[in-house]
């Protein structure tokens, strides 16, 4: 197994008895003071991560005639500057090769994150559709750090420039902080009002300090921020979404833009036809018992299913999960059996997002 | 009171005939949060070793065996609403059952607070 990465704070993480795991090939923070008390600090007040392990590229170039706009499942041509857009990079087979963010910085300029463990193969597949422009990445000189809560807001607005407060939900901009550039964008992954932040990879150990040096930030791990997204319903890659996945089945069609070429298309669009034979569903349990990812899914006594994200989810009082079923099982009130070893439970397909109270749009 | 412990990291304070179990605080603060105890039903009859009740964590679902044999006469019924008790307090409030001892002689297979907190050095 290769070494694992680290990021610029490994060193602190260490020194504030973080438990730390690999990661997408990273050795990440998991937990500080413990999982449930830091998801209530990003639910109730300010919740800062250390997200540098996730991919960052910059595509210089003109997004249709160097075939960039057809790369992905959305228009990157249409975004306006200062703007940025979700939606998926897939195979020929409409396979989720991963799931990203693109942001416009310029006409010719746009930056692309995209999750650790699938940045490499993204890089190779992106650069080889392209077919001008210059694509580069630029993961280890740019550190991610995000910001995420209800508070989230009133502490940028100490550090920030005041624009920063300003920005609407999918905005971002380029500002100053410790003297150097920084890209600020209102997005996240936790539900809640939030804060990416984007700035060179030396100025990460300063600018987390500088954050926590305000007494409503806690530092969070991914085991909190994992229990946040499943409560909204985002997908995991790798848990959710895999190249054996499409966005149909995924529930992400709102994702895809039909009207536009990409790769996968066809694919998609044969699906689309004949309906797919296995469609996500979200489920809540009748307990505090948590389903977790490979658990079975069943329905009358027979299998129906898998789990592929599951947790007792602390705003809910109970456990929550995803997962795949045949489509005829995915409708709101449907029962289902979760189960594995000796351990079962009785759940009920349930919309999403699990949890409704987040401050994401205010 | 006596206390002992198992090699999976349960204890029991032993009173007469009356054997109080639960998890050490080293399993608690291995578990992590803890969000489900499922505690046996009373009049459950366990043998030393054996599945007596189920716990489940953010991170794991593991079992919780008997450090002795016995009959279930009461169980902790605050953990069904407060399972995270066990994380704050895993050797006082937070037990898991109590039971009437079959077999006395069973503690011999358990370990002393001294002898538990040296085998934990070894783990």
């Amino acid at each position: 197994m290769d070494k694992l990465q680290l990021t610029p704070l490994a060193e602190v993480h260490r020194g504030m008895k973080a438990l730390m795991a690999p990661f997408g090939g990273w050795e990440m923070p998991i937990q500080y003071e413990g999982i449930i008390a830091e998801h209530r600090a990003c639910r109730e007040g300010a919740a800062l991560f250390d997200i540098c392990h996730m991919g960052e590229f910059i595509f210089q170039g003109d997004i249709v005639a160097d075939g960039l706009e057809d790369v992905f499942t959305f228009s990157v041509a249409s975004i306006p500057i200062g703007r940025s857009r979700y939606g998926f990079l897939l195979n020929k087979n409409g396979g989720i090769i991963d799931d990203l963010i693109v942001f416009r910085l310029a006409q010719e300029r746009v930056m692309i994150v995209v999750n650790a463990a699938t940045a490499p193969k993204d890089f190779a597949v992106i650069k080889e559709r392209l077919t001008g422009g210059t694509l580069s990445d630029i993961t280890a000189a740019t550190g991610k750090l995000d910001l995420q809560g209800p508070l989230s807001r009133e502490v940028m607005n100490r550090f920030f420039a005041p624009a920063v407060a300003e920005l609407p939900y999918f905005k971002f901009i380029t500002t100053q902080v410790l003297g150097c550039e920084a890209i600020v964008s209102r997005t996240g992954y936790t539900g809640e009002l939030g804060y990416e932040i984007f700035l060179p990879s030396d100025k990460v150990v300063e600018l987390w300090e500088l954050l926590l040096s305000d007494s409503r930030v806690k530092p969070a791990g991914l085991g909190a921020r994992d229990l946040l997204r499943l409560e909204v319903g985002y997908s995991l890659y790798g848990n959710d979404l895999s190249e054996e996945t499409t966005p149909l089945e995924a529930g992400l069609e709102a994702f895809v833009n039909f009207g536009k070429e990409f790769i996968g298309k066809e694919a998609l669009l044969r699906q689309k036809e004949s309906g797919p034979s296995r469609v996500k569903v979200s489920f809540r349990v009748g307990s505090r018992r948590s389903p977790r990812h490979d658990y079975d899914i069943n329905s009358n006594g027979e299998n129906a299913g898998i789990v592929t994200s599951g947790a007792f989810s602390p705003m809910l009082g109970c456990g929550i999960g995803l997962g795949f079923v045949r489509p005829e099982l995915a409708a709101v009130g449907t029962p289902l059996t979760i189960s594995h070893d000796k351990v079962s439970m009785e759940a009920t397909v349930c919309n999403l997002p699990f949890y409704t109270g987040g401050s994401l749009r205010s | 009171m006596d206390m002992y412990f198992s090699k999976d990291h349960e204890w029991v304070k032993i009173s007469g005939t009356t054997a109080t179990v639960g998890i050490s605080e080293h399993a608690a603060h291995e578990l992590g949060d803890i969000t489900f105890v499922e505690l046996p039903a009373v009049g459950k009859v366990v043998k030393q070793f054996e599945t007596v009740a189920a716990i489940e964590s953010v991170k794991a679902a593991s079992d919780i065996y008997s450090p002795l044999s016995g009959r279930v006469t009461s169980i902790n019924e605050t953990l069904e609403n407060a399972p995270e008790v066990v994380n704050e307090s895993a050797e006082e409030s937070g037990w898991i059952c109590t039971l009437e001892i079959a077999d006395p002689a069973e503690v011999a297979k358990l370990m002393s607070k001294a002898d538990y907190d040296e085998y934990l050095k070894t783990l």
